[in-house]
C-alpha cells in the first residue's frame, strides 16, 4: 500500500511480513512485536534494518527497552476512531526519545492526519484508492496550534503569543 | 434610550466594550477562519460521496453538528458561559435567518439549534467567527466546553475568579492532537468559589481553584472522575493542590493516562469515571502520578505572565462608587409585590457595594426550559448593554444572567424582562427545572421530558406557592444518559421506556452543589399522567414534614426517605 510522506507518496523501503511470511534473506522488515520477541535473534543477525508493529492496545512501553534495535516502530489504528496510538507515538519520542521512523497504518482518515505529524508520526500507510490531495492539504489547512506537542511548536504554546513581544513559532 | 448608567454608552466605545468576554487576537482569528474553511471542504467532501458518513460522523461532531431525530442540530460553544451583546445579537440573528427564530440554552452553557440545513452550516460558523465563536469539540469524543460559576468575577462568596483558567484551558485543548479520539466524551468544569455552582463533582475532571493559604498563589484542587449518566460517579479527589503553573502539565497526564487506558469496548464503558471506578482510584491516581512525574513539564509550564495577560480580558468592569442601600430599589420593592417577589428569587448578593446579580429566568411557567426566542435575545443584548456592561452569562440551569446590574436599575430592568416574558420569579424554585430535549428532539431518549417539565410547572404555577416551597430542584431526563442531570435533582425524574409505554422514575435526595450528592431511586415509576401527581405527593409530604426554615433537601436529609415512599405508595 502507498505510503505517505509529508502528504505525498513515497517510494518505501519496508516490507510489512505477516507472521506466516517467511523473513526475507535481505531488505528492511516490519514484523509484529509477538515476531519480534520469538525470532529477535534471527531479525537482528540480518545486515538489514528491522522495525515492530503494535497493536493499538500495547503500549509503547511493551517495546521501550528494545528500541536501540529498531529503525522503525509502527502503530495500527484498527479504527480510526481510536486514537490510542496518538499517546503511543507520542511516548516514543518524548518519554524514550526515540529518533527512529514512527509510521501510522490501518483506518486513518486525512483530517487526523496533522495531529500525527503533531505527536511525532512520520509517515502514513493509506489505501491506494485513498491517496489523493487531501492529505498534503491536511497538513496546511490549519497553521496555528494552541498547545505544546512535537514539531516546530515545541516548547512554544501560542499561549505564550500573550507575552510581549513574544512570536509564536 | 432608556436612561442608562452604561459608560461604554455615554462614550462612543461598543457597547460592551467591558464585557467579559476573551477577544481574540490575529491568531485565534486565523485559527477559526482557517477551521471554518476546513469544514466546508469537509462538508463538500461528504455531499461528493468522498468520505462515508461514518468518517463524516465524528468530524461534523468536533464541529457540534449532531444528527438529531427530525434534522441536524448544531451546538454552538459558549465558552465557560460568558457572551457580550454582540455575541448574543449574532445568535439571534443566527436562530432568525438559519433556524425556525429561537435557540436552546444547554447544560453545558452552550446554546443548540436545532434546525439548521448540512448546507448552511458552514456559513453559520463563518458568522460565529465573526464575532469570536464556534461550535468546536461541542461534541465527539474530546476535550469539551470547559464550564464554570455563572457568577465568576461577580460573586461576593467567590475566592478565585476561574475564567482566565478556563480560558487557558479552552485554548489548550482545542484542537489538542493527542486528545481528540479519546474513548469518550471528555468534561471539564471549574469553579473559584466554595459554594461549587459548577457541579466540578460529576464531570470528567472538576477543578476548585483556591489560593494556598501561606504563599498567596492559586492552584486547583483536582477531582477525576465523576460523571452522570447510565453510571453515575462523584469524582474522587487526586490532589488538593496543583499550582497553576503546574495544572496543564497535570491535565495531560490524567488524560494520557485515560486515552491509552480508557475502555474501547463498550461506549457505555468508556468514560474515565469506569476506568477510574475499575481500577481503584488509588491504582489510578497512582498512574497518574508516574505519568506526571516523567512528564517534561518545562514544556507544560503556564508562565504566570500568561496568566496576567489572559487576565486583562476578563478586567473588572468600571463599577462606580455606591451606597450599599439603594433608596429606589427598596421604594420600588414596597410599591410592587411582584417585583418584590421576582428579588427574592431572582438575585444573587454581587461583590460590589450597591451591585446585584441578576438571574433572567428562562422558565417561563408551561415554556420549554432553556429556550429563548430571537427577539428575546435581542432583548437581553439590549438590557445588557443598557444595565450591565454589554455582557451576558450562561447558567448550567439553563437560564441567563446579567452579572453586574445596578441595585438602582433592578425595577426597570425586572418590568422590560417581564414584557419580554423573561421575568418569571423563580431561579431555583420548583418550576427552574432542568430537563433534556426528550422525545421531542433527541434520537436517543426514551421518553419525553420538556411536556414533564412543562406539566409540573403549570400545576405548581402558584408563584407565591412557589416561594413558600423555597429552594427545590427538579430535574428530568428522557433516558438514562442523564442529560437532564437526574441524578443530582432534589427531586429527579427518569423516563424510561417499559414495553412501549413512557414511565417516570422519581429520585430523591441528588445535589450537585458543595454537598454532592446522587439522589437514590425510590420506588416503581409512574406513567405520563401520574407522575405530576407524584411530584405534588413529594411535594406536600415535604410541606407537612418541615421544620421552620427548612429547604426540601434540608428536609429529606433529616427524616429519610422513608415518609416520601409512604406516601407515594401506601395507597398501592
Amino acid at each position: 500500500m502507498p505510503v505517505l510522506d509529508r502528504g505525498l507518496p513515497i517510494d518505501d523501503r519496508w516490507t510489512d511480513l505477516a507472521d506466516d511470511q517467511d523473513i526475507p534473506a535481505e531488505g528492511a522488515v516490519i514484523v509484529s512485536l509477538e515476531r519480534w520477541r520469538t525470532e529477535r535473534d534471527a531479525l537482528t543477525a540480518r545486515r538489514d534494518a528491522v522495525g515492530v508493529r503494535l497493536k493499538s492496545n500495547q503500549l509503547a512501553t511493551e517495546i521501550a527497552d528494545d528500541l536501540g534495535s529498531l529503525s522503525l516502530v509502527a502503530l495500527e489504528f484498527p479504527k480510526f476512531r481510536d486514537g490510542r496510538a496518538f499517546s503511543a507515538a507520542r511516548e516514543l519520542r518524548e518519554r524514550f526519545d526515540y529518533k527512529g521512523e514512527i509510521r501510522a497504518f490501518g483506518h486513518i482518515i486525512p483530517d487526523q492526519y496533522l495531529f500525527l505529524t503533531r505527536v511525532g508520526v512520520d509517515t502514513v500507510v493509506v489505501p491506494a484508492d485513498r491517496v489523493g490531495p487531501a492529505w498534503a492539504h491536511a497538513l496546511k489547512e490549519i497553521s496555528v496550534a494552541f498547545q505544546p506537542a512535537l514539531g516546530r511548536e515545541e516548547g512554544v504554546s501560542l499561549l505564550r503569543r500573550h507575552l510581549k513581544g513574544t512570536v509564536p513559532a | 434610550m432608556p436612561d442608562t448608567h452604561s459608560p461604554a454608552l455615554r462614550s462612543n466605545q461598543p457597547a460592551d466594550a467591558h464585557a467579559a468576554v476573551y477577544r481574540y487576537d490575529e491568531f485565534d482569528k486565523t485559527f477559526i477562519f482557517e477551521r471554518v474553511e476546513q469544514f466546508r471542504a469537509q462538508v463538500e467532501r461528504r455531499i461528493k460521496g468522498e468520505i462515508t458518513e461514518e468518517e463524516f460522523k465524528p468530524i461534523r461532531l468536533m464541529n457540534g453538528l449532531y444528527l438529531q431525530l427530525h434534522a441536524y442540530m448544531l451546538r454552538v460553544a459558549v465558552p465557560y458561559g460568558m457572551l457580550s451583546s454582540t455575541q448574543v445579537r449574532r445568535l439571534a440573528r443566527i436562530a432568525r435567518v438559519y433556524d425556525k427564530g429561537y435557540g436552546h440554552f444547554t447544560t453545558r452553557q452552550n446554546i443548540q439549534f436545532n434546525w439548521p440545513k448540512l448546507e448552511d452550516v458552514p456559513t453559520i460558523l463563518r458568522e460565529l467567527a465573526e464575532v469570536d465563536m464556534h461550535a468546536i469539540q461541542t461534541s465527539g469524543n474530546c476535550i469539551r466546553n470547559v464550564t464554570t460559576d455563572q457568577f465568576c468575577g461577580a460573586a461576593a462568596d467567590e475566592l478565585v475568579d476561574p475564567r482566565v483558567y478556563a480560558e487557558i484551558l479552552r485554548q489548550w485543548s482545542t484542537m489538542h492532537p493527542e486528545f481528540t479520539y479519546l474513548p469518550r466524551k471528555f468534561k471539564i468544569a471549574i469553579t473559584g468559589s466554595p459554594n461549587d455552582r459548577a457541579a466540578v463533582q460529576v464531570h470528567d475532571i472538576g477543578l476548585i481553584a483556591k489560593k494556598d493559604e501561606t504563599t498567596g498563589r492559586v492552584g486547583f484542587t483536582v477531582y477525576v472522575g465523576g460523571g452522570q449518566g447510565r453510571t453515575p460517579y462523584l469524582a474522587v479527589k487526586a490532589r488538593d493542590f496543583v499550582p497553576v503553573e503546574e495544572i496543564i502539565g497535570y491535565l495531560e497526564a490524567i488524560l494520557r493516562v485515560y486515552n491509552q487506558l480508557g475502555r474501547r469496548d463498550n461506549i457505555y464503558k468508556a468514560r474515565i469515571k469506569i476506568t477510574v471506578n475499575e481500577m481503584g482510584a488509588d491504582k489510578f491516581i497512582g498512574l497518574i502520578e508516574e505519568e506526571y512525574a516523567r512528564l517534561r513539564r518545562q514544556k507544560f509550564h503556564v508562565d504566570p505572565a500568561i496568566v496576567d495577560a489572559i487576565q486583562t480580558h476578563f478586567a473588572p468592569p468600571p463599577w462606580v462608587e455606591l451606597p450599599a442601600i439603594s433608596d429606589s430599589f427598596e421604594a420600588a420593592k414596597a410599591a410592587d409585590p411582584a417585583f418584590a417577589r421576582w428579588t427574592r428569587s431572582n438575585l444573587t448578593e454581587h461583590k460590589t457595594r450597591g451591585y446585584a446579580i441578576a438571574t433572567i429566568s428562562l422558565k417561563p411557567i408551561g415554556g420549554i426550559p432553556g429556550d429563548a426566542e430571537a427577539d428575546q435575545l435581542e432583548t437581553v443584548a439590549d438590557l445588557a448593554d443598557l444595565y450591565s456592561f454589554g455582557e451576558v452569562r450562561v447558567t448550567h440551569e439553563q437560564n441567563l444572567v446579567l452579572a453586574h446590574v445596578r441595585q438602582d436599575d433592578l425595577y426597570a430592568l425586572w418590568k422590560a424582562l417581564d414584557a419580554a416574558g423573561l421575568g418569571t420569579a423563580n431561579a431555583g424554585l420548583i418550576s427552574d427545572i432542568i430537563a433534556c430535549p426528550g422525545l421531542d428532539y433527541c434520537a436517543l431518549a426514551n421518553t419525553r421530558a420538556i411536556p414533564v417539565a412543562q406539566r409540573i410547572a403549570e400545576r405548581f404555577a402558584d408563584l407565591d406557592r412557589q416561594h413558600d416551597l423555597g429552594e427545590l430542584k427538579i430535574k428530568i431526563s428522557g433516558c438514562i444518559n442523564a442529560c437532564g442531570h437526574h441524578h443530582v435533582g432534589h427531586i429527579g425524574i427518569l423516563g424510561v421506556d417499559k414495553k412501549g409505554e413512557e414511565f417516570f422514575q422519581i429520585l430523591l435526595g441528588g445535589d450537585a452543589g458543595t454537598n454532592a450528592a446522587l439522589g437514590e431511586i425510590v420506588g416503581p415509576g409512574f406513567d405520563y399522567d401520574g407522575i405530576i401527581d407524584a411530584v405534588e405527593t413529594v411535594v406536600n409530604t415535604f410541606v407537612k414534614l418541615r421544620q421552620p426554615g427548612e429547604i426540601f433537601i434540608q428536609t429529606l436529609a433529616r427524616t429519610g426517605h422513608a415518609p416520601f415512599k409512604e406516601a407515594l405508595y401506601a395507597r398501592a
